[in-house]
């Protein structure tokens, strides 16, 4: 039958495109569909940011560490068009308690294999001239990378040889009546596979309600405010230490920590804004004045230059801040990739190793417990 | 004889005044962009691009395209085609993104 593959991806955002090129490369055959283009949910809304350094020793990290070193290997293959930089995080304190932070922060990591080394405050400059200079000092992590997500996700996804449906939209998951997946539904038709992955993100939720299970994923609102072209002002990627603590917080007001870092394009992109508003796509004036107040506290520079555009992305939030990458319990044959929150461009790869390892029965590169969808089941949410 | 502008809508403008391009001296009409003072003196570019250094003047004219980029009396990415012409204006020919002086 020609509308029929041994795997379907649901989503042709970054994570869809990690599973698709590491199932084909196991020897499946893949068909991605997603119902927008490639790239078109938050992995064209995130700043490509593939960072060991704002996690916290766990297994996110393991994930992480597992993911930079997968990004280092795919930066090879894939052209250049996706911008992959090492071009390292600088986590700044702006008085000594936030430095005690970072310190027992670094510790924990080092542990797990995270490059972590102190920068006292009077050799900051050396690694950021524009940094504003009454910080603490700061701690730069050399395994910090970056993308261009969106071309990162493309070409990953044409690296991966899968079929590709864009435009179409899963409406419903096909069941045989032994409930086992026997393939999907589309506006369109119908395509037959044993196997459905849903990486669709932040929409994870719905479309796991379409195949009869659950999966509590709310979207959490980012902005990020984007400068006017210009040289190399910023090298790394710089935060605030409270960043740390945004990113782990359960609050769903609006909370934000400068986050600055350039691109080869030019623009300086700043964030990082979290809040849990549901869909809500209006502009936030409150929230791109923190981002502007904070990002020129840190690089005074940037005062004077041009903010040009904004844009919102909705981050897949899962309640306990951990990815759902396995099988569903319910459903026999679903898989989820999906709720990696603001590390989904980071996290790729791994998710895509691990998905590809379940689905050909192969060795898998670390132990998925932890990101188990089962964990759900039942209301017994941790 | 040739039709202009100004004549199929019956302006009448002002007293004309002078501004500089690179220096040189040009005259520009009140109510003018600086973008049409250029182009009535036969400028058609004042920018280089950032990768390859080709020429840019104004292409959509009406501050959607940001091609039209000039350094204006020291300022860096002014639209020329949105920022009105006024008397003793400097317009610089900007390289690039006309921010080299803060690059590390």
């Amino acid at each position: 039958m020609g509308d029929s593959s041994d795997v379907i991806v649901v989503g042709a955002g970054v994570v869809g495109a990690a599973c698709a090129y590491y199932a084909t490369r196991s020897g499946l055959s893949v068909t991605v569909i997603d119902r927008g283009p490639v790239a078109g949910g938050t992995t064209g809304a995130g700043e490509g940011n593939l960072l060991v350094s704002d996690k916290e020793p766990g297994p996110e990290l393991e994930l992480a560490l597992l993911s930079t070193r997968l990004w280092r290997e795919l930066a090879e293959p894939l052209p250049l068009q996706i911008e992959y930089e090492a071009k390292g995080g600088l986590v700044v304190a702006s008085d000594p308690a936030g430095m005690d932070t970072l310190r027992e922060l670094a510790r924990g990591q080092e542990k797990a294999g995270v490059l972590a080394e102190e920068i006292p405050a009077d050799r900051l400059a050396e690694l950021e001239p524009h940094l504003a200079p009454d910080l603490a000092g700061g701690f730069h992590y050399p395994q910090d990378a970056q993308v261009q997500p969106a071309l990162a996700a493309a070409h990953l996804l044409r690296a991966s040889d899968a079929r590709i449906r864009l435009g179409e939209e899963v409406t419903g998951i096909l069941t045989a009546t032994t409930g086992e997946v026997t393939g999907v539904r589309t506006a369109t038709g119908t395509v037959h596979a044993p196997h459905v992955v849903n990486a669709t993100g932040t929409w994870g939720g719905e479309l796991a309600q379409r195949a009869g299970t659950e999966l509590p994923v709310l979207p959490r609102r980012g902005f990020v405010l984007v400068t006017e072209p210009l040289p190399r002002v910023v090298r790394h990627k710089v935060y605030a230490a409270d960043y740390v603590r945004d990113v782990a917080s359960d609050s769903a007001a609006l909370q934000t920590s400068p986050v600055v870092e350039g691109t080869p394009a030019g623009p300086v992109l700043i964030g990082a804004s979290r809040e849990r508003v549901g869909f809500d796509r209006t502009l936030s004036v409150e929230a791109l004045r923190r981002l502007a107040a904070q990002a020129t506290a840190l690089f005074p520079v940037l005062a004077g230059v041009r903010a040009v555009r904004a844009y919102a992305g909705f981050r897949p939030y899962l309640p306990d801040h951990l990815p759902a990458i396995g099988r569903d319990p319910r459903v026999p044959g679903l898989l989820h990739a999906c709720g990696h929150e603001g590390a989904g461009i980071g996290l790729a790869p791994a998710t895509g190793a691990l998905i590809a390892g379940m689905l050909s029965g192969g060795p898998l590169p670390l132990d998925p417990a932890p990101f188990s969808p089962a964990r759900f089941v039942g209301g017994a949410a941790p | 004889m040739a039709r202009t502008p100004s004549e199929l809508v019956r302006a009448e403008p002002g007293p004309p005044f002078e501004i500089t391009v690179d220096g040189r001296a040009i005259t520009a009409l009140p109510g003018q962009s600086i973008a049409a003072a250029l182009w009535c003196a036969g400028v058609l570019a004042w920018r280089s691009t950032r990768g390859g250094g080709r020429p840019r003047g104004a292409f959509c004219g009406i501050g959607q395209c940001y091609d039209c980029l000039a350094t204006v009396n020291g300022e860096p990415n002014r639209r020329a085609c949105l920022v009105p012409a006024r008397p003793g204006d400097a317009i610089t020919t900007q390289e690039g993104h006309g921010r080299a002086g803060l690059g590390v």
